[in-house]
């Protein structure tokens, strides 16, 4: 007797496992076939640029120490390699922050002097130094994972942003914006 | 036929040519690819390497991938192991920097103690409900 009545009211609960399970599924489904973000990006931004010197990458060039990244002014740091295509898309980019007066300091990724001078000469150079990270440990130091990336420093040495990836010629005012809040 | 065979022939045109095109330089870290002398310590970076997280080829471990920023990442495994540093700090250093995606061992935080949390409170329930139906004897069971 005292079954029926409190089976009576609570009818509905025994599809509630299979509810949960289907709201399980959906879940699942959900995940499973969003696009996934594959950047990894660098957990350094908002806090200081790691200490870093390395050597020129080219022969009476200068190469780069982070210190020089702390003279008050913004900077953009790029990290490049000639063996990556989609540094050569974003060369033209590059050559226009240069030319509105934005310096640009290289950090050139497991390369070769001879291939980099060929990569300089096919798409310009816009850099004031290129520092030589042969073994990649200044790029693991910074967070990135992969190039090409570019980092707006502030004045002070502080990473403000990362951009992972090509800057498309559509992006040149984001990076502009950055370099603007990066100097107030 | 004659199509199989050229469709084929393209793949082998594409699969040589490629290399061509990938001109990324093996980096010049030592120890990318050579192995810590002592054994003892080796052991410890290749334990550390295979729970590392690859950011170019990313289904796989440092320790498996011959990508050049693996070989990047195993020789800053080895060169901090050969020169003392703990496996955990090493963990943590690479995390600091690239989040915990990097690493291939669960940490217990904010977003993931539910993780570990449910299956054992799942388990408590299960017992109690289990012990309520099959258990002892009606008084007990009345009580539970």
């Amino acid at each position: 007797m005292t079954e029926t009545n409190a089976a009576k009211p609570r009818r509905w609960v025994i599809w509630l496992p299979l509810v949960l399970f289907l709201g399980f599924v959906v879940l699942v489904m959900f995940g499973l076939f969003r696009p996934a973000d594959r950047n990894v990006a660098s957990q350094l931004v908002g806090k200081p640029m790691p200490q870093f010197s390395l050597p020129p990458a080219l022969p009476g060039r200068p190469g780069l120490d982070s210190k020089l990244l702390t003279n008050g002014k913004p900077h953009l740091v790029n990290i490049f390699a000639s063996w990556c295509v989609p540094c050569r898309v974003e060369a033209p980019q590059l050559e226009a922050l240069a030319k509105a007066g934005v310096p640009i300091e290289g950090i050139s990724v497991r390369d070769t002097t001879e291939a980099l001078q060929g990569f300089l000469e096919e798409n310009g150079d816009p850099y004031q130094r290129i520092g030589a990270d042969d073994d990649g440990q200044v790029q693991l130091a910074l967070g990135s994972s992969g190039v090409p990336e570019t980092y707006v420093i502030d004045g002070k040495g502080k990473i403000v942003y990362q951009h992972i990836g090509e800057i498309r010629p559509e992006q040149l005012g984001l990076i502009m914006n950055k370099l603007q809040e990066a100097s107030e | 036929m004659a199509r199989l065979l050229a469709a084929f022939l393209m793949v082998l045109g594409v699969a040589a040519a490629a290399p061509l095109l990938a001109q990324e330089e093996q980096s010049t870290a030592p120890y990318a690819y050579r192995q810590l002398d002592d054994p003892a310590k080796e052991e410890k970076a290749q334990a550390l390497m295979e729970s590392l997280r690859c950011l170019q080829c990313q289904g796989q471990s440092i320790a498996d991938s011959d990508a050049p920023i693996a070989g990047s990442m195993r020789s800053l495994v080895r060169e901090r192991i050969e020169a003392g540093e703990d496996p955990e700090a090493i963990r943590s250093w690479l995390i600091e920097r690239y989040g915990d995606y990097v690493s291939y061992a669960p940490r217990i935080t904010g977003l993931t103690w539910p993780l570990f949390a449910v299956p054992v409170a799942l388990l408590l329930l299960a017992f109690l409900l289990l012990r309520r139906r099959f258990g002892g004897n009606p008084e007990q069971g009345g009580g539970a």
